[in-house]
Order: structure tokens, then C-alpha cells, then sequence
């Protein structure tokens, strides 16, 4: 094991904490801030691009030194966009066209 | 609160039911504080990461999901078997359908198959474990209190009574107040971080942990349809993971994504739902095609015919099960284009599974077909499955889905498919890998006539129901109308077939424990992959040496040039991880915050909620890296499961 050698996990630690800080900004800006509807959308997606960010690079392994500068996966981050485009653009054909 | 509003009462069968729960559960302490059980159920299984033991758990507590679903589908159709019957009333119908659905597909067909490839998947790529063993035991611990939660609600706060897809708005909170619903939203919750770990899981040890010379496309079939269930897995479940949220955030916290007011949309639950749904349905099926698969393959005595085929078609029906969604609800009425899209979407479903039943039929000519019970399970499976896709099929044209729809047809439809294929393959996967599991064969005799009993009773029950549904009955329906009773009672003398067929199945288990030889090989079936390669009872290692692969049916390769896995010469120690109590406790926690938000104790949630976390910060900091097996242990354990003689041991 190579990281039996590295106790405290920081990246871990300070990703979670990022992502739950993100969270609370993203409800906050949703509930409480009085941003017109347009500001607040934008604003959440970017916030949500950031959150992927952290998760990538914190969780995913994607620029880890000890594994040659890291391991991008391609393939499930293009699945993950499909599934997602499938989601959304999928909703918004069934649920808003053809009525 | 009042007591009288927490427990359930006024209805003499749940009382029956509280009235059972306390028994078995003063049997059960009884008997483990009896034979001084107690520490030997928290070291060997409680706190276990092995996955063949988490495996059978799993397999025990779908079995004991079967028996409760059964349970509820033989009081439908004794409500049924006879107009004006009044054995259920309206709301206890309503209950009742809701659990069986819910009981039947999240927490029995899923953990059953999960349970097999617990067991099986390791074993059949020459793995020691899971990539993640402490998650696995979490994911079981999820899965079983996600189970408990939801199966609890019919003694205390009263079942969720909105069918299995609680469509809103009849599910939200204005017409389903009450904590019914949230047993289901926080239940299927519960269990689905399980799952989702689960898919994860398992495609890591897919992935990463074949054993050495193992290329993708010289994995056994059944570890393949493992592989692509966990991408429709990770795929789906944050879909139901974010709509589950959703309705409970309207429910408890009074939001309106659901709602009929406050702009909600009432609809967008049903498209949510069903866009999980799908892929749901071949998550539990793919793993069926592979049990049948591997058992059709044993038995007709050759290799799989078009095995790159059968790959292929699985992930394109993988693919595929993401783009037919819409063909649930045809009758939302979204026009004609739309339903047209998905109409033929649907269709085209049919053309890989078609092909899979054609490298089954090619695989089965010409072969010699031994006739044993799980055989029979995979044979059965063919034509009764076909029925169900053939239905299948006139269900998907959107035109004629108008006629069908929230019919008994589609209740005929799906029983075909569901139980021709997951519930079959259940049975079979179950019969064909105990040996492996337990050291001894389910007897042949006891489970054919199960078998013939089931089968038989399958088709008497949902048979006749395609014509109830033509005629005009529909779904849902607690009292039916004379014209329909015919049928109707053809139908539940089918239902007590399946009920002995299942109870026969039970009593092979307990017989078969009692009189079965004891497997003396590990190779019961003179089978083709790895998973028959280990020595029965399976060391908790699983392989002393990792075998290296040189083609597909790896075990059949090595039988026919004489070699085993095993190579004394290549010993190493084994690194294995040490058992942990903590995913049971993080869920237990998890299982009582969860109960708290059912009823909306909110505070007291909060509380379990932070204790779950303090859990997993401590086990942020848990360095536990595990332990070594030495040689020596290894050599005497495996020259005393393969009969070699110990000369050499030196102890």
C-alpha cells in the first residue's frame, strides 16, 4: 500500500469540507439571498460545475502525483454526461414538447 | 403522538402480524441466548466483510422478502377469487398491493441477485474479495435496515398505500398525509446507498482484480452481465436518489416539486421515477440472463454458443433501457410524436433480447442436456419469458398501449417477464451454486417437484390474467365483478401452487441440510468457470494461488490439460482485511434517524444523523490495514480441503 505511509487524509478532509460549504452557499443563494430567478440559476450551476471540480480532483484520483499525474477516466466521465444529458434534455422533451 | 396512533390497529390480520413478530422474535433471542449464540452471530456474521458470508445474507433476507411479498400476493388474490369478498377492505388492499410491489422488486429480486453475485463474481474472476470489502458490508447493513424500515410500517404507522410507483400528487402529502409514505421514501432511501456502493463495488472488482492473463472478453457470462447491471446501476440510482429526496423535502419540509399547487408538477414524479425505473427493471433482469446463461452452458455440456453476441446484446440493452422511459406513462398524453420516439425505442429492445434467445436455442442444439433442477429453471425460462416479451412488445405501441394500459394485461405482462426471468433465475441461480455455498446439494427430487409445482402455478395464475385484462379488469382493483370471477379464480388457484411450490422450496432446504451427501470435490457440477476451481467448503481466502487465464471457461481449460489452481511453489502470504462492527452500527444509526424522519421527529433525526457522521469520522482515522494469512496455514488448510497427503508440512 502505498499510502499506509501518509496518515492524515488532508485532500479528503478539506474536499469534504469545500463540498459541504458549497452546499450550504448553493441553498443559501436558492432560499435566502434575494437575487433575481436569473442570477440564482447561474449562480447555483457554478457553484455545482466547482462542486464536480472538488470531487475530481479531491475524490477521483485525477492529478495524483504518485500515479503518473493522475488518472482522468475518459470513458465514465463521457457516460456521466450522456446519463445526464439523457436526464435533462429527456425530462424536458417528455414533459414540456408535444403539448 | 398516542400509542394508538403509532401502532396500527383495528385489523384482526395485523394483529395476527404483531402477534407473529413477537413470537419469532422471542424464539429467535431464546434459541441464541439457549445455545450461547450471541458472541458467535457477532464475530462470524454481524461484524463479518467476507463476501461469500455477506452474500448469504443477503440470500437469506431475500428469501425472507419473498415469503413476505408471497405472503401479501396470496391475500390479494384470495380478495379477488371471489366478487364482494370483503377478506380486505379498500385501504388494506391498497396497502397491501403498494408493499408487494415495493417488498418484491427492491427488496427481494435486487438483494437476491446481489446475493449471488456476492458470492459468485469473486469466485468466477479468481478475486479474493470484493475491491472494497468494508463497503460491502455496509452496503448489506443499508439494504437489510432500508428492508427493516419499510417492512415495520405495517405494525407501526400504517403502510404507505400509493402502489409501488406513488405517483404524485397522490403520494404527496395532501392526500397521503400520515408517516405511510415516508416509510417508503425513507425505506427505499435506506437501502439504495447500498446498491448504489454496491454497483460500485462490484465494477471495481471487475475491473481491477481479475485474476492474472483474465482479458474482458474471456470473463464468464454471468460476471459480464455483474459488470454491465453495475453501470446501469451507477447510472439510474442517483435518479431515484434525487426524486426520493425531492418528494420527501415537499412531504416533511413542505416544498412543491410535486405538488398540485404552488407550481408544482405532479407529472415530473412519474418521469423521474420511470427514468430509474427502466434501467431498474434490467438491473434485475441482465443478472438473470447471466445465471441462465452459465447454468444452460453447464448442463448442455458446451461452451456458450455466440458468447460476444450475448455480450454485445446486454450492453445494448443496457444502452438502451435509458431511452424507453416514456412507455410507463404513453397515456400522459405528451402526442403523438413523443410516444412515437419512445414507441420505437421500446421496440428495438426486443432485437437484442431476441438474440439472446437465440444463443440459448444454439447453445441447447444439439447438445447433451442434463436434466437437473436448475436446468430445468433456465428451460422453463425460455418460452415462459418469450410470452412475456411478446407482451411485452404489443404494450410498447403507443397506439395500442391506450387499450392496455393500468390493465390486468400489463399486470400479466410484467409477472412474465419479472418472474419468468429474475424469480426463475433466483431459483436456479440458487440451486445450481449451493453446493458451493454450503457444502452440499439441494435434493433433486424435493426441487423438481418445486419446481413443477411453481412453474405450473405461475403459469395458472397469470395466464388467465392477460384475458382479465383484455376483458376490460383493471389494475388496482380491490373487489372484482362477477363477469370476471372465472378467470379470477383460475388465477389464485395458480397463486397457492406458486405459495406450495415456494414452501416446497423452503423444506428442500432444511431436508437437504439433513440428508444431502457432502460435496467431496469442489466441482459439483463438472462446471466450466473458476468459482468451481476452489475447494468447497471455500477457504475465506478464496484462492491460495491466483490461477492465470487463458481463455474463456477457464476452469473447463485447465480440467482438460490437468491442472488445478492451486501451486504450492507460488505460496505467498495472503493480505486480507480484519472484520469490522462499524458498518452495522453506522446503519443501525442511520436506520433509527431515518425512523425518526418517518415521523417526522425531526430533532431526534438530527441527532442520529450527527452520530452517523461522528461514525464515519472515526472510521476516516481507522488505520486498520488488515492481516496476513501465513504460508503455512494456507498449505494445511489446502492440503486438508484438496486430500493431499501432508508429508511435507514440517509443523
Amino acid at each position: 500500500m502505498a499510502s499506509s505511509t501518509k496518515r492524515i487524509p488532508t485532500q479528503h478532509i478539506i474536499g469534504y469540507v469545500l463540498s459541504i460549504v458549497l452546499t450550504l452557499v448553493a441553498a443559501w443563494v436558492a432560499l435566502k439571498s434575494n437575487l433575481p430567478t436569473l442570477w440564482i440559476i447561474v449562480g447555483i450551476l457554478l457553484l455545482a460545475v466547482i462542486q464536480a471540480g472538488i470531487q475530481l480532483i479531491m475524490f477521483m484520483h485525477m492529478v495524483e502525483f504518485e500515479s503518473n499525474n493522475g488518472h482522468i477516466p475518459w470513458n465514465m466521465m463521457f457516460h456521466g454526461f450522456v446519463a445526464a444529458a439523457i436526464v435533462v434534455a429527456g425530462s424536458l422533451f417528455t414533459m414540456v414538447y408535444g403539448f | 403522538m398516542k400509542l394508538s396512533e403509532f401502532f396500527v390497529t383495528g385489523e384482526p390480520l395485523i394483529y395476527a402480524g404483531m402477534v407473529a413478530i413477537v413470537l419469532v422474535t422471542c424464539a429467535i433471542v431464546f434459541l441464541l441466548t439457549y445455545f450461547k449464540r450471541w458472541g458467535w452471530l457477532w464475530r462470524e456474521w454481524l461484524t463479518t466483510v467476507d463476501h461469500k458470508k455477506i452474500g448469504i445474507m443477503y440470500i437469506l433476507s431475500a428469501l425472507a422478502m419473498l415469503f413476505r411479498g408471497g405472503v401479501d400476493a396470496l391475500m390479494m388474490r384470495v380478495q379477488l377469487a371471489f366478487p364482494d369478498l370483503n377478506f380486505l377492505n379498500s385501504q388494506h388492499y391498497n396497502e397491501i398491493f403498494t408493499t408487494h410491489g415495493t417488498v418484491m422488486i427492491i427488496f427481494m429480486a435486487m438483494p437476491f441477485l446481489i446475493g449471488l453475485m456476492n458470492i459468485v463474481v469473486p469466485l468466477q474472476i479468481g478475486a479474493r474479495d470484493f475491491a472494497f470489502p468494508y463497503v460491502n458490508a455496509l452496503s448489506f447493513w443499508s439494504f437489510f435496515f432500508g428492508a427493516l424500515l419499510f417492512n415495520i410500517s405495517f405494525v407501526i404507522g400504517g403502510s404507505p398505500d400509493a402502489g409501488w410507483t406513488s405517483y404524485t400528487p397522490l403520494a404527496g402529502a395532501a392526500l397521503s398525509p400520515g408517516p405511510g409514505q415516508n416509510f417508503y421514501l425513507l425505506g427505499l432511501q435506506l437501502s439504495g446507498i447500498g446498491t448504489l456502493a454496491t454497483g460500485i463495488n462490484l465494477m471495481v472488482t471487475i475491473l481491477k482484480m481479475r485474476a492474472p492473463g483474465m482479458k474482458l472478453f474471456q470473463m464468464p457470462i454471468f460476471t459480464w452481465s455483474t459488470l454491465v447491471t453495475c453501470f446501469i446501476i451507477i447510472f439510474a440510482f442517483p435518479i431515484l436518489t434525487v426524486a426520493l429526496a425531492l418528494m420527501t423535502i415537499d412531504r416533511i419540509f413542505g416544498a412543491q416539486f410535486f405538488t398540485l399547487t404552488g407550481e408544482g408538477m405532479p407529472m415530473l414524479w412519474a418521469n423521474l421515477f420511470w427514468m430509474w425505473g427502466h434501467p431498474e427493471v434490467y438491473i434485475v433482469i441482465l443478472p438473470a440472463f447471466g445465471i441462465f446463461s452459465e447454468i444452460i452452458a453447464t448442463f448442455a455440456n458446451k461452451r456458450l454458443f455466440g458468447y460476444k453476441a450475448m455480450v454485445w446484446s446486454m450492453i445494448l440493452i443496457a444502452g438502451l433501457s435509458f431511452l424507453v422511459w416514456v412507455h410507463h406513462f404513453f397515456t400522459m398524453g405528451a402526442g403523438a410524436f413523443v410516444n412515437s420516439v419512445f414507441s420505437v425505442s421500446t421496440m428495438l429492445i426486443a432485437v437484442p433480447t431476441g438474440v439472446k434467445i437465440f444463443n440459448w436455442l444454439g447453445t441447447l442444439y444439439k447438445s447433451k442436456i442434463q436434466f437437473t433442477t436448475p436446468m430445468l429453471w433456465s428451460l422453463a425460462f425460455i418460452p415462459s419469458f418469450v410470452i412475456g416479451g411478446v407482451t411485452g412488445v404489443m404494450l410498447g405501441m403507443a397506439a395500442a398501449d391506450y387499450q392496455f394500459h393500468n390493465s390486468y394485461f400489463l399486470i400479466a405482462h410484467f409477472h412474465y417477464v419479472l418472474i419468468a426471468g429474475t424469480v426463475f433465475a433466483c431459483f436456479a441461480g440458487l440451486e445450481y451454486w449451493y453446493p458451493k455455498m454450503f457444502g452440499h446439494k439441494l435434493n433433486q427430487k424435493l426441487g423438481k417437484l418445486s419446481f413443477w409445482l411453481f412453474v405450473i402455478g405461475f403459469h395458472i395464475t397469470f395466464f388467465p390474467q392477460y384475458f382479465l385484462g383484455l376483458d376490460g379488469m383493471p389494475r388496482r382493483l380491490f373487489d372484482t365483478a362477477p363477469e370476471w370471477f372465472t378467470l379470477n379464480f383460475i388465477s389464485t388457484i395458480g397463486a397457492f401452487g406458486m405459495g406450495a411450490g415456494f414452501a416446497l422450496f423452503v423444506l428442500n432446504i432444511y431436508y437437504s441440510y439433513k440428508t444431502s451427501p457432502r460435496e467431496k470435490t469442489g466441482d459439483s457440477w463438472d462446471g466450466r468457470t473458476l468459482e468451481w476451481a476452489t475447494p468447497t467448503p471455500i477457504p475465506h481466502y478464496n484462492f491460495a494461488t491466483q490461477p492465470t487465464v487463458k481463455e474463456l471457461d477457464a476452469f473447463h481449460d485447465m480440467k482438460k490439460r490437468g491442472e488445478t489452481t492451486y501451486d504450492e511453489s507460488k505460496l505467498k502470504p495472503i493480505h486480507m482485511p480484519n472484520y469490522s462492527g462499524q458498518p452495522f452500527i453506522m446503519m443501525g444509526l442511520l436506520f433509527f434517524s431515518s425512523f425518526a424522519l418517518v415521523f417526522e421527529w425531526i430533532i431526534l433525526s438530527a441527532v442520529f444523523l450527527v452520530a452517523v457522521l461522528v461514525m464515519m469520522g472515526i472510521h476516516s482515522f481507522d488505520y486498520d490495514d488488515g492481516y496476513h494469512v501465513e504460508v503455512e496455514d494456507i498449505k494445511r488448510t489446502e492440503r486438508q480441503l484438496r486430500g493431499l497427503n501432508d508429508e511435507h508440512t514440517g509443523s
